[in-house]
């Protein structure tokens, strides 16, 4: 039994014990270096592929649930993370606050959304919440000299108590009312008619999870997080942590409460269209290119929301398709920013992007792919992802809100191709330092992705996310 | 022959390679844009030989789909390629319009050459591309994509208010299209399927149809442009170079009444059949007042603009006449604006290149120092105003005898506009071309040159043999039409 139990946690072992020896070697050293962020991406790597050849089953009284869903959403968190990683390592040394902490602190906010995948009752959902929470909230002020990033980790943490405190409310009603913590068990109480009760600690939950994945009207912190925290760790905030929570999301919804999707149906929806929106209208506005893209991020949740709106297996997997190609564009645009700067300060607005395409052609088409692809224009692959998302909703009989969500995309167009007219029709008001050339790398990579290397992918990834979503056939 | 559709649409990125390949090595200058053009001329002649020999060895007796290929893809989608006798003579047009806008910017682009070959070579795949799809998504893909180019050459080598006309047009035009993916995902949903072939042979429930309708209509009305959503294209128009013109109102306009009659027609024959009058009535209002409006500008790009609005409406109002004339003059009135007006832009390019202003007020007299050029222009502008012996007389005159049955009053009210397109392109002709040169800044204006002539070559040979030999085209496009039409009247009965 035990023996049993702790095989299905090979990946969290993997990146618990090498966080503690890491912790320790970093102690006695003092700094970090290539060495030590190259063992912790080895880490990262490694427990990816544990969670690819592990047994899949469940464990530890339920707690713990190993599936081809969970497994999926490793592997992309796991990856991310250590992309994020490779991303920080020149972006830190070159402001001179390269730190042994920062692998260390991604590796316990990797284990922590691993955990929240394989969640299987509230115990462990916590459990895995607040670990990659913590890790985050550090992550965000890791620059701790800099005033911006101070106030992006206090923030984030302030408000992430907040919810923090939403989300166990609603577990501790939803535990009072079912009379169990595990997922099945509760399902079997809401399919028994449990009443208001049950429902009203679901939607607590929901509110502390929309926290998470930053959709409106829980989104507030997003735009001032992301403009403080060190750049390449925003791109960690905006693709891992995030699909993490939906996935958490999907499984709480569809396994815990299968039984009311009526209910949870329209708290959903209306999340999610607000979310949209406020994504939309609201980066109009913005200046700072982290900004807009928080924004782009908070309509880009609406969309992935409007997938697990419409429910079962092919909700599910419109959900998991459009985060990982979504997280690819959003990783790929911050090594961007993380490659690019100009006399020794990041260029972080719209403004600095002027004449880029003249400057740096490579990162401006990069650039350009991974706007578009936010928008889901095709060719590039989030027009695939929206496909996913919108033909879930509309099967589902949720045309009205596909549609909505699609004009909602027109608005957002504009501040994406403000983006390219700056890029490509403004002159540049002066040279760009050589990127680094692992940021580089990874942009480029991340653009191909987009387009045409996804396209072809996407034969390869249909079936294994519709294997992942299967669970909820 | 298989592999030819593909081959045909996939060229152009060919010489895309070939250009970027050019950029890495480092080479840039005046040297390496002259490689960047004759790269981008000799793909576009090569694609245009391909497409003529495509339609060479179109089984013209077929009215279904011919050169089909398919590859499986990926949730039930294909990439499915094929073309008909409705679709293939829009692969040579474009294939025939590209190298010409090449050699038309031969010299009055010079900044950012390597990017703007690029762009039209991207440009001309995409268009082929939404020829030859037979896939809805496909088909949405091709469609849709061709946005960013457009965008780009409208907003890098446009005129001054050239950032503005850029959002207009990508920002309409993707607000007409999110409502068709809607449609398209709700049809493929629906039927199962995103084949258009086989959706072609679907039944949509009666209540599903209008939606479906009014959703490809969104999108197809935009990029039409019917009235009233046509203003973002006089904008366009004027803002984008001479050949971004050309190629807009030569091919991209086409795209939205080949739409209508890949999708509108055979998909949704009984919401065609409740919506005709609809289009009936735009498209006259679109006929008279586009062209009076035309009457009045300032602007010689304007002008053309606001005449290819009011050219379209005969083209919507054919297509949805439900007779073989309207809709063989709707295909031909297509194929014979691409012709015509890509000229007549050609033709405002010529003196622009000189000048550097479109005012018509600016110029008067050009026949004394431009013969050839008067010459020349007086040609397209007859085409334009339906000149028997032009291409653009067939077009005029089968749409009108089709609509004619099926709604006289429609026909009555777009006949006037014979006469309207006569008064505002022959007071344009007038106003630029004869008179007295009292402009003392033409005085030195020189007449066409060499490559100037070469452009307009093919192009008189094409409007005066299609005048005066219509045949060529309807032997190709007959079949599928009858097909077409069969299909439609047997769906409304049934």
């Amino acid at each position: 039994m035990t023996h049993a139990n702790l095989s299905l946690v090979g990946p969290e072992i993997i990146l618990a014990g090498s966080a503690l020896i890491l912790l320790v070697v970093g102690a006695f050293r003092g700094k970090g270096g290539v060495v030590f962020n190259g063992l912790s991406v080895l880490a990262l790597l490694a427990a990816a592929v544990a969670a690819v050849v592990g047994p899949q089953g469940r464990g530890f009284a339920g707690g713990v649930i190993v599936d081809d869903l969970s497994t999926f959403a490793k592997v992309a968190i796991y990856l991310a993370s250590a992309v994020s990683l490779v991303l920080a390592d020149r972006w830190l040394a070159r402001r001179g606050d390269s730190k042994f902490e920062l692998p260390v602190l991604v590796i316990l906010a990797a284990l922590g959304m691993g955990v929240m995948v394989s969640a299987g009752d509230l115990i462990s959902l916590y459990i895995g919440v607040e670990l990659h929470s913590l890790a985050l909230y550090v992550l965000a002020a890791f620059r701790r000299d800099d005033a911006k990033s101070s106030e992006a980790g206090l923030k984030y943490f302030v408000l992430g108590a907040l919810s923090s405190g939403l989300l166990l409310y609603g577990a501790s009603l939803i535990y009072g009312f079912a009379g169990s913590t595990q997922f099945d068990v509760i399902a079997g109480a809401v399919n028994d008619g449990a009443g208001q009760g049950i429902l009203f600690g679901l939607v607590f939950l929901i509110c502390g999870l929309a926290f998470k994945v930053s959709a409106a009207p829980f989104h507030m912190w997003t735009p001032d997080v992301y403009e403080g925290a060190p750049t390449p760790m925003v791109g960690f905030f905006a693709a891992a942590p995030k699909l993490a929570a939906m996935v958490l999301l999907a499984r709480v919804l569809q396994e815990g409460f299968g039984g009311a999707v009526a209910q949870w149906q329209q708290v959903v929806l209306a999340i999610a269209l607000l979310s949209v929106f406020v994504g939309a209208f609201a980066g109009l506005a913005q200046k700072n290119l982290k900004r807009l893209w928080a924004y782009s991020s908070i309509a880009n949740i609406g969309y992935a929301l409007v997938g697990l709106a419409a429910g079962g297996e092919a909700g599910v997997q419109a959900m998991l398709m459009f985060m990982v190609l979504y997280m690819v564009d959003v990783t790929g645009f911050f090594a961007c920013l993380t490659a690019l700067q100009r006399d020794g300060r990041s260029m972080e607005t719209i403004d600095d992007m002027a004449g880029l395409f003249k400057e740096k052609p490579g990162l401006a088409l990069a650039m350009t792919a991974f706007s578009l692809s936010a928008l889901g224009l095709p060719p590039l692959s989030g027009f695939f992802a929206k496909f996913y998302v919108f033909k879930a909703a509309i099967d589902a009989g949720l045309a009205w809100a596909a549609i909505l969500a699609l004009v909602g995309s027109v608005v957002a167009a504009f501040y994406y191709l403000r983006l390219i007219k700056v890029m490509w029709f403004d002159a540049a008001p002066g040279a760009v330092e050589a990127p680094a050339f692992s940021a580089r790398t990874i942009a480029i990579g991340a653009a191909l992705f987009s387009f045409p290397v996804g396209l072809v992918a996407l034969v390869w990834l249909d079936p294994v996310s519709r294997a992942a979503a299967a669970a909820f056939g | 022959m298989t592999g030819i559709l593909s081959l045909i649409t996939f060229l152009p990125l060919a010489g895309v390679a070939a250009i970027l390949l050019l950029k890495v090595l480092g080479q840039s200058g005046e040297r390496a844009d002259g490689a960047a053009r004759w790269i981008a001329l000799v793909t576009t002649l090569a694609t245009f030989a391909l497409s003529i020999l495509l339609t060479m060895r179109f089984d013209t007796a077929n009215p279904g789909f011919q050169f089909v290929e398919e590859i499986p893809w990926f949730a039930g989608l294909s990439y499915r390629m094929g073309v008909d006798g409705i679709s293939v003579l829009f692969v040579l047009l474009t294939a025939f319009l590209l190298p010409i806008c090449v050699v038309a910017s031969w010299k009055s682009v010079d900044k950012r050459v390597q990017e703007y070959m690029i762009a039209f070579l991207v440009l001309e795949t995409l268009v082929i591309g939404v020829f030859c799809a037979l896939d809805l998504i496909l088909f949405y893909l091709f469609f849709e994509a061709g946005l960013v180019p457009m965008f780009l050459i409208i907003g890098i080598w446009g005129g001054k208010n050239r950032v503005y006309a850029a959002y207009k047009f990508f920002l309409y035009t993707l607000l007409g299209s999110v409502l068709m993916l809607a449609a398209v995902l709700a049809m493929i949903g629906v039927a199962g399927t995103s084949s258009i072939p086989e959706l072609m042979q679907y039944k949509f429930a009666d209540w599903l149809q209008p939606w479906l309708w009014v959703a490809f209509f969104a999108s197809f009305a935009v990029k039409m442009p019917m009235w009233p959503v046509h203003t973002w294209l006089p904008d366009a128009h004027v803002e984008a170079p001479t050949a971004g013109s050309v190629i807009l109102a030569g091919i991209l306009l086409k795209m939205g009444g080949y739409g209508f009659m890949r999708f509108s027609l055979p998909m949704f024959p009984d919401a065609s059949t409740m919506f005709a009058p609809l289009v009936f009535a735009l498209s006259a209002i679109a006929i008279v007042y586009t062209s009076l409006v035309a009457f009045r500008q300032t602007d010689i790009k304007k002008l053309i603009a606001y005449s290819s609005v009011a050219h379209m409406g005969f083209v919507t109002m054919g297509i949805f006449s439900g007779n073989v004339q309207g809709e063989q003059g709707a295909i031909f009135q297509m194929l014979s604006h691409g012709v015509i007006s890509g000229a007549l832009f050609l033709c405002v390019g010529v003196v622009y290149d000189r000048m550097h202003t479109r005012e018509i007020a600016f110029y008067g007299g050009l026949v004394n120092r431009m013969p050839w050029y008067a010459a020349v222009f007086m040609l397209f502008t007859m085409g334009n105003v339906g000149l028997p012996g032009t291409s653009g007389f067939v077009g005029e005159i089968l749409t009108l005898t089709g609509v004619y049955k099926a709604s006289t009053w429609t026909a009555l009210v777009a006949s006037t506009g014979v006469i309207l397109s006569a008064v505002y392109a022959l007071s344009l002709y007038r106003r630029v071309v004869f008179g007295e040169m009292t402009n003392p800044a033409l005085a030195q204006i020189s007449d066409l040159d060499r490559r100037e002539v070469l452009i307009f070559a093919p192009l008189i040979v094409s409007t005066l043999y299609l005048g005066f030999q219509p045949d060529v085209v309807f032997n190709i496009t007959g079949a599928s039409v009858e097909a077409l039409v069969g299909a439609w009247r047997a769906a409304v009965a049934g």
